[in-house]
């Protein structure tokens, strides 16, 4: 039984990360209606410029703080360069020049910093401890307390500010918003912020757990099936899809994996999202979309 | 006769077309301050047309808005419209389905707070103030349009003639020089109506907004409205007080048909 919990703690752990992606993703559909496939590119190059800067000897603050200015920068050009002249476009449009953003933000990372794998050490301990038996280790720990702070933030922030308010109208009723005075383009661009901050935790947390490296890029792919599972525009329901396919697919490969053979885990979290697009084709919490014929 | 008063907002030739169909056709109108006016017509006059122009969602292909004694950028966005003291309601509920009736009001100030985004997500002192004062002019609004037992419901659950009146709530919110009223009692019953009716009344009276609305009761339009302005096919017919309308062949012709009104 201890190890079933060592298992299932290690996967929720592996889940917070995915979580952390997924939450992205769903942010950034609420406000502007757009599956941004650069999310884990975002993720990857908040990696890379870290590295990049703690190599040039930026103390770590600092070098979070330029992280955070590059994804902001970052934001604000997506949002004016490339959404603004697509907007009112089939919706297709938007999704491939995500695409491009994608591959744009991969290039970039690689022309300035190289193709190699790099190791991010940003000094948070790595002590292995046990309580009832169970292993856990503070890295590990520490990662899920920052990921637990970021959304507890973000929920406040969503509810009791007005620009939080004003963010969530946007996400409402385009028109009433507009109505109301509130910039769309800004909103979009604040939102994209915070998606960016959302990814440089996750980039930095994965980074730091398997080294900065392209394939970053592509849990992208993972947040897929997170997403479908919880419904696209909830962001609980991405914290908490992140969790199931996180904890689903670790215990699968553990337990079931000896029977067929191993490499379940690459295909666990699909089969969930097809068992819950079958039942619930919104996701758990995904919102129903009613309509009049 | 009436007295010179500066029109708050003056609409002049406006002249829109929809894929060949002409929707307004060199209209102008003006809403003077502290006054109700109606703008009505038959289905198709290209009455919320005319409010999307006045609120920015349109631009018009020719004519010129005139706000406040100012000419209107022939592409100013509509959130700055807003910002300059014009709110609306729709003709089919705009509400923000995810907030409670107290996050849509409240929504309908944001334009008027001013604490920046920092100081926001840090809730400095000023952020802290800024909210409770904007809280408690809610709770006013909130009271004043009696809803006080919907404050926590989420807009997704309320009846239909309840989100009318939060719509107009919202509306009213953000303290607007200029309100406009689409349909504000459209798909109501008796009793709904003339609860609308008063409160409109009373925010023009009582708190003194100027509202242009848009309304299929002509009952109502000619208890309460100053001045009423007629569209019927993207031509305004006819301008006057309810008594010179409803005597108004052109209107009677167009407008009310053989019933009569």
């Amino acid at each position: 039984m201890t190890f079933f919990f060592e298992v299932l703690i290690n996967g929720l752990l592996m889940g917070i990360m995915y979580s952390l992606v997924a939450l992205g993703f769903a942010l950034i559909y609420k406000a502007s209606d757009v599956f941004n496939m650069a999310q884990g590119a975002m993720s990857l190059l908040a990696g890379l410029a870290l590295v990049g800067f703690l190599e040039m000897s930026f103390p770590l603050w600092l070098a979070l703080l330029c992280t955070v200015g590059i994804m902001i920068i970052l934001a604000y050009s997506t949002v004016f360069f490339v959404l603004k002249p697509l907007v009112n476009r089939p919706p297709l449009m938007l999704f491939m020049a995500t695409f491009g953003i994608m591959y744009l933000l991969e290039g970039i990372g690689q022309s300035i910093w190289g193709t190699d794998a790099k190791g991010l050490n940003i000094g948070i301990p790595e002590i292995s401890f046990e309580i009832r038996g169970i292993l856990m280790n503070t890295f590990d720990l520490t990662f899920a307390g920052v990921a637990a702070l970021l959304v507890a933030s973000l929920v406040w922030f969503f509810q009791k500010t007005r620009t939080g308010r004003a963010l969530r109208a946007v996400s409402d009723d385009h028109e009433a918003a507009l109505s109301v005075g509130i910039p769309l383009l800004k909103a979009w661009a604040v939102t994209w912020v915070i998606a960016g901050i959302v990814a440089t935790v996750a980039g930095v947390a994965w980074g730091s757990r398997l080294g900065v490296q392209f394939s970053l890029g592509y849990i992208a792919f993972k947040a897929l099936p997170v997403l479908i599972i919880g419904g696209i525009d909830s962001i609980p329901g991405a914290i908490i899809a992140g969790l199931i396919v996180g904890a689903g697919e670790t215990l699968a490969e553990v337990f079931i994996g000896p029977y067929v053979g191993g490499g379940i885990q690459t295909f666990f979290p699909y089969l969930i999202a097809l068992l819950v697009l079958y039942f619930k084709p919104y996701g758990l919490f995904g919102k129903e979309i009613i309509e009049r014929v | 006769m009436n007295e010179e008063k500066e029109p708050i907002l003056r609409a002049e030739n406006i002249s829109i077309t929809f894929g060949g169909l002409k929707a307004l056709d060199r209209v102008s109108l003006e809403i003077n301050p502290g006054e109700i006016m109606a703008i009505i017509g038959p289905n198709g006059a290209g009455k919320t047309t005319m409010l999307n122009i006045i609120n920015g969602f349109y631009k018009p292909d020719e004519g010129r808005i005139i706000f406040e004694g100012k000419e209107r950028p022939k592409k100013m966005k509509p959130n700055l419209i807003a910002a300059q003291g014009i709110a609306r309601t729709f003709q089919n509920l705009a509400l923000f389905t995810g907030m409670s009736t107290l996050g849509n009001i409240m929504v309908g100030r944001t334009m008027l707070m001013h604490s920046n985004i920092f100081s926001q997500a840090l809730y400095w002192r000023f952020s802290q103030k800024e909210e409770i004062e904007h809280r408690a002019a809610v709770e006013r609004i909130i009271d004043f349009l009696q809803i006080e037992n919907i404050r926590r419901t989420p807009a997704s659950m309320l009846p239909y003639g309840l989100r009318k009146r939060v719509e107009l709530a919202r509306a009213l919110a953000a303290e607007p020089k200029l309100l406009l009223l689409d349909e504000p009692m459209a798909g109501m019953n008796l009793e709904e109506k003339e609860d609308i009716a008063r409160f409109v009344l009373d925010a023009n009276e009582e708190l003194g907004y100027t509202i242009a609305l848009i309304e299929h009761d002509m009952g109502v339009v000619m208890d309460i409205c100053d001045r009423i302005v007629v569209l019927d096919f993207g031509e305004k017919i006819a301008e006057g007080t309810p008594d010179e309308i409803k005597a108004d062949p052109k209107v009677i012709k167009a407008y009310l048909g053989t019933a009569g009104g």
